[in-house]
């Protein structure tokens, strides 16, 4: 591997926004001036940007795709213990460099027209660059442990800006849930480190492919870690059936959830799945874990999706279902079929997010029953949102139409049953975000305000946001994007832009999909099937859907109250006050014991005193008499 | 017979012994102050028998003496001020019964 020369702009990337966030909270935040502070933040991030394209073009340009930097130590102890701070410079790396840096500087820039006015304005912006700091050591990590902690650290951001506008009550308890809900998945992702390091002593990301591929580490063991890793993706990527925290996660500012919600944070998941594949690979039972957890909340999410009323939800359960699909293109096809599907979801997905968040700014609701009749108001906001809408459903020849052909493609090959899954989520899909398009940009305006158009500074990254969830998923029409990310060795679906047609599955995807578009059609536009009508003859199942599978009370109820509070909790409680206090306090009582005892031979009586005294000294002075 | 240091010393200690019996067994304030008088005077004697016997030439010992006598004195003006004050108050002089601060 070629030493990338020089190294120096590498850091860079991920430490400009650090610097950033750090100039932003202890210089600009004392001067109270606002625009300055969303100045630096977003000049670090077009820094970051610039650098990972030049790394992009240097990568392109190296023959096996991968280039490395010197690492620095960071905890030595003694011989055994060696965590070196090193970066990985590979083609998986410098995609979600790309995908990082290009959605944080337009969700950023667009933060600007969004946040304009708010008190914490700030701090908003310090903590997004943060957030982008984190997100980019996290994706150029060559060490498990140092992800881990970039891997904390984007969550940390997360939950603080989840609670952003920590007055509400609301926004309090969704980052709160979010941050112990991705814990319980990250219990699992530390559990993996700690037993790869037992078995293994080493967390370097390389060696330990290397391990696994020379089949050193395998077995039970391999799979309990390939589990343990895919749970702490499973947290953070929001999957069944740690999915709850995301769609309460709304509670943020809209701006966030496009960033950190659906483009990148929650992409996490399934990049660390990506990056410890190798590991995956040699364990049959681990991919086939994640292939079903994946089309299983694909097909899972999509279902509570049709029923929600507010946007911003119905988008959350879509970037959960959409999650599901890229964790089931890892686990039937390989890295470069999740990663390519990460790759354009997190375009048109921050659009989808940007657009409503247009929507919200205009209208001041997020509740599309009070929407309706946009069309015309905001005809910028409409197209951007109808264009990533045509392009998460899969229409030819948008971007996620590339990715979602091929994981429909190889999960056909090997996971027939998923397959069928993810082809009636495809339908869904339609379903969901042409019910959105027509409640909001359809019919009448049903709410109390006057809604304008948003301004430029807001409209200009979602356009260019739609140029790109038109256009990104074409890197991959000849399988350029395959044979980059999967170092030479490419499994492309596609055959050219109109290649791809030829294929009987794609065709069978768009019927699915304009299927779903025509439902949603009939019912929200058309009004041929009123609404009404088939939520009360389904109402058994619309009351599923609607309360979520009731999911948050079986966990708040059985798991939290029931088995977490008074079971476990009240037995440490017990344990506790009985056991450690209960220890402490018979000591305590004993010493007063006996000194309420013992005082009693202080009597007050002086000449007693005297006496002792005598028969002390009498007893020395016999004492040394005969001892002579 | 001819007196030596051992007779005065003898009578040292039985004087102080009669002395420390009163001052640890009797009740009444005044016969312990009176016995705390004895085992002070006792201690003179010691002082003036060793001074005449050990160095007989100096006067160390008898005009340690008469500081000694001297602090006595101001010593049981002092305690019977203080026992005349308690038994003011209190209406007693039994030290027994002396026990405010006692617990």
């Amino acid at each position: 591997m070629e030493v990338i020369s020089p190294s120096g702009p590498v850091w860079l990337i991920f430490l400009l926004p650090l610097i950033a966030f750090a100039v932003i909270f202890l210089l600009i935040k004392p001067l109270n001036k606002p625009k300055l502070a969303s100045f630096i933040s977003i000049i670090a991030v077009l820094g970051s940007l610039a650098l990972s394209t030049w790394l992009l073009f240097s990568l392109l340009s190296s023959p096996e795709h991968e280039l490395t930097v010197p690492s620095l130590n960071w905890l030595v102890v003694g011989g055994a213990i060696n965590i070196q701070f090193g970066l990985i410079l590979d083609s998986l790396t410098v995609v979600m460099l790309m995908v990082v840096t290009v959605v944080s500087l337009l969700v950023q820039i667009y933060s600007q027209g969004y946040m304009r006015g708010d008190p914490g304005y700030h701090r908003y912006f310090a903590l997004m660059s943060l957030f982008t700091a984190s997100m980019l050591g996290l994706v150029m990590a060559s060490d498990l442990l140092v992800l881990f902690v970039f891997w904390e650290l984007v969550g940390l951001c997360s939950y603080l800006l989840i609670g952003f506008w920590f007055q509400r009550p609301a926004a309090a308890n969704a980052a709160k849930k979010a941050f112990i809900v991705t814990r319980f998945g990250d219990l699992g992702f530390l559990a993996a480190i700690l037993v790869l390091f037992s078995q293994t002593g080493t967390l370097d990301i390389a060696q330990l492919h290397g391990l696994a591929a020379a089949g050193v580490l395998g077995g039970a063991v391999l799979t309990w870690v390939a589990i343990g890793i895919f749970l702490g993706a499973v947290g953070k990527s929001g999957q069944f059936p740690l999915h709850v925290w995301l769609p309460d996660a709304m509670e943020g500012p809209t701006p966030v959830s496009a960033l950190i919600h659906a483009a990148t944070m929650v992409a996490a998941g399934v990049f660390l799945v990506a990056r410890m594949y190798p590991l995956f690979e040699h364990s049959p039972t681990a991919l086939l874990t994640v292939a079903t957890i994946g089309g299983v909340t694909a097909i899972f999410a999509a279902t509570m999706a049709m029923v929600m009323t507010d946007i911003k939800r119905v988008l959350a359960y879509s970037t959960i279902s959409q999650l599901g699909y890229m964790m089931l293109g890892l686990g039937v096809g390989g890295i470069t079929i999740g990663i390519f599907h990460l790759f354009n979801h997190a375009f048109f997905k921050a659009l989808l997010f940007l657009s409503a968040g247009s929507v919200n700014h205009a209208t001041g609701t997020f509740d599309m029953r009070r929407m309706g009749g946009l069309k015309r108001i905001m005809p910028w906001t409409y197209a951007t949102f109808l264009v990533a809408s045509l392009s998460i459903v899969g229409i030819w020849p948008l971007a996620g139409f590339w990715s979602k052909e091929e994981i429909l493609a190889t999960s056909l090959e090997s996971q027939p049953l998923l397959f069928y899954l993810a082809l009636i989520t495809v339908f869904l899909t339609a379903f969901y975000m042409f019910r959105i398009v027509f409640l909001t940009f359809g019919g009448q305006y049903r709410g109390d305000t006057k809604p304008h158009e948003s301004s430029r500074v807001m409209v200009i990254p979602m356009v260019v946001l739609a140029v790109l969830a038109v256009g990104s998923g074409w890197v991959n029409v000849t399988g350029g994007f395959d044979q980059f990310l999967g170092h030479g060795e490419g499994h492309s679906f596609a055959q050219g832009f109109f290649g791809a047609l030829a294929h009987p599955l794609a065709w069978l995807s768009q019927v699915f999909a304009a299927g779903g578009i025509f439902l949603a059609y009939a019912i929200y536009s058309a009004r041929w099937l009123s609404a009404e009508r088939i939520r009360r003859r389904f109402f058994p199942v619309y009351k599923l859907l609607s309360n979520k599978y009731w999911f948050d009370e079986l966990y708040e109820n059985i798991l939290v109250r029931g088995i977490l509070l008074n079971r476990f909790f009240a037995g440490l409680k017990f344990f506790d006050s009985r056991g450690v206090d209960g220890a402490v306090n018979r000591i305590a009582d004993t010493v007063v014991t006996v000194g309420q005892t013992s005082r009693k031979v202080q009597t007050g009586q002086l000449q007693l005193y005297g006496m002792f005294i005598v028969l002390g000294i009498l007893a020395i002075i016999l004492a040394m008499y005969f001892t002579g | 017979m001819t007196l030596g240091l051992e007779h005065y010393l003898v009578l040292s200690v039985v004087l102080f012994s009669i002395g420390l019996y009163g001052a640890l067994a009797r009740r009444s304030a005044v016969i312990i102050l009176m016995s705390i008088e004895i085992m002070l005077n006792a201690a003179n004697i010691a002082l003036v028998a060793f001074s005449r016997y050990v160095v007989p030439g100096l006067l160390t010992g008898q005009v340690f003496t008469i500081f000694s006598i001297v602090v006595g004195a101001a010593e049981v003006t002092v305690g019977l001020a203080i026992i005349i004050a308690i038994y003011r108050r209190r209406e007693t002089i039994d030290v027994t019964k002396i026990n405010l601060m006692k617990w």
